[in-house]
């Protein structure tokens, strides 16, 4: 009986915890219009909440979210536009509340970085590749001392196929690759 | 370069990968740099916490060196501060603390300060966080530390103790002197 009830406590509390970020979005906010409301969701998602670091000011249940959201949500009722909205927060929380970082001669690397080691990346695979096609190419065309010995090695094969010679044809095998 | 040793590359780049992120993980990362840092003190003018109808102003923060420290009773790093402000505010009188009561209840604070000692020369009320939002504070405690020329020198997040105050304010505080 005591285990069976630990268990519904239990499956409640993971319910609560599973839905907390649904709670954390539910506040009273009242806009002029469809518009206004927009580009309040807008900025709560691409704001990052300074306490929390990896949550947005929408998910974000801490005290500051919750006063910066109000913030948001004041400037836009006193007709601030995004760019002055985003200026303002930039100017107090530095360019870390952005999620989206501005490209400046700062943040060049944290932008260019990952297009350009992906580039780096295929060029050396390309390389890669073609020197593996190269070495395939040079080494599939036997000179006639090859084909000669390999014709031998494969006349001898069919009299005498002892395990040492297997073991041979083997390894060549493996050299040519 | 000898087709061997570039076998080594992707191991060298693995290694020097794993030493960055190892390295992240020494850092802390609610340490933002604050976009405060080496700017004027945001002017303000808020309710004194003692004095009825009295205001604390920003042109009362000049030719001085000033520890502006945003504290509440709700925040219980904060009384583990506390002592620390009491006793270094003693000891360094040169310094004028000001202590921003950051959303809290007014008479608690009074209490808190009436009770425990109170280190702040100024006192003020920020009951909605709006200075708060001013001065880039994400939670409390956090405190500032202003120049003679009323430029912020530096943000301090979280409790100030007497290791942090010899080891980060103490070297602040000689380039000032």
């Amino acid at each position: 009986m005591l285990k069976y009830l630990f268990k519904r406590f239990a499956l409640l509390l993971l319910a609560a915890v599973v839905m907390l970020p649904v709670f954390a979005a539910i506040e009273e906010i009242e806009f002029a219009d469809d518009e206004q409301k927009a580009r309040y969701q807008a900025l709560i998602a691409e704001l990052r909440c300074p306490m929390c670091l990896n949550s947005n000011l929408a998910g974000s249940d801490a005290p500051i979210a919750a006063d910066l959201r109000a913030e948001i949500h004041e400037q836009i009722l006193a007709g601030n536009s995004d760019d002055q909205i985003l200026a303002f927060l930039v100017d107090r929380y530095g360019q870390f509340i952005l999620y989206k970082p501005r490209l400046q001669a700062a943040t060049a690397l944290l932008w260019f970085a990952p297009p350009l080691l992906l580039l780096a990346g295929f060029f050396i695979m390309r390389r890669m590749l073609s020197n593996r096609r190269q070495l395939a190419a040079e080494q599939g065309s036997l000179s006639e001392q090859e084909q000669q010995r390999l014709q031998a090695l494969l006349g001898n094969a069919g009299d005498s196929n002892t395990d040492k010679n297997n073991k041979n044809d083997d390894m060549t095998g493996a050299n040519r690759g | 370069m000898s087709n061997r040793a570039k076998l080594f590359i992707p191991a060298v780049f693995f290694v020097a990968m794993l030493g960055l992120l190892f390295y992240g993980l020494g850092q802390n990362p609610n340490l933002v740099p604050s976009a405060l840092v080496n700017r004027p003190l945001p002017e303000f003018s808020l309710p004194s916490l003692f004095e009825t109808n009295g205001v604390v102003g920003s042109e009362q923060l000049k030719g001085g060196i000033y520890l502006v420290n945003f504290w509440a009773t709700w925040c219980a790093p904060c009384h583990v501060e506390h002592p620390y402000l009491v006793e270094i505010s003693e000891r360094e009188t040169d310094i004028t603390f000001v202590g921003v009561n950051y959303k809290d209840d007014i008479d608690d604070a009074r209490e808190f300060l009436g009770e425990r000692g109170n280190p702040f020369k100024l006192s003020l009320v920020d009951a909605n966080g709006s200075l708060g939002i001013d001065f880039g504070v994400a939670g409390a405690p956090e405190t500032f530390l202003v120049d003679q020329s009323g430029t912020i020198r530096y943000k301090h997040v979280g409790v100030i103790d007497n290791r942090v105050w010899d080891e980060v304010f103490v070297p602040l505080l000689a380039e000032l002197r």
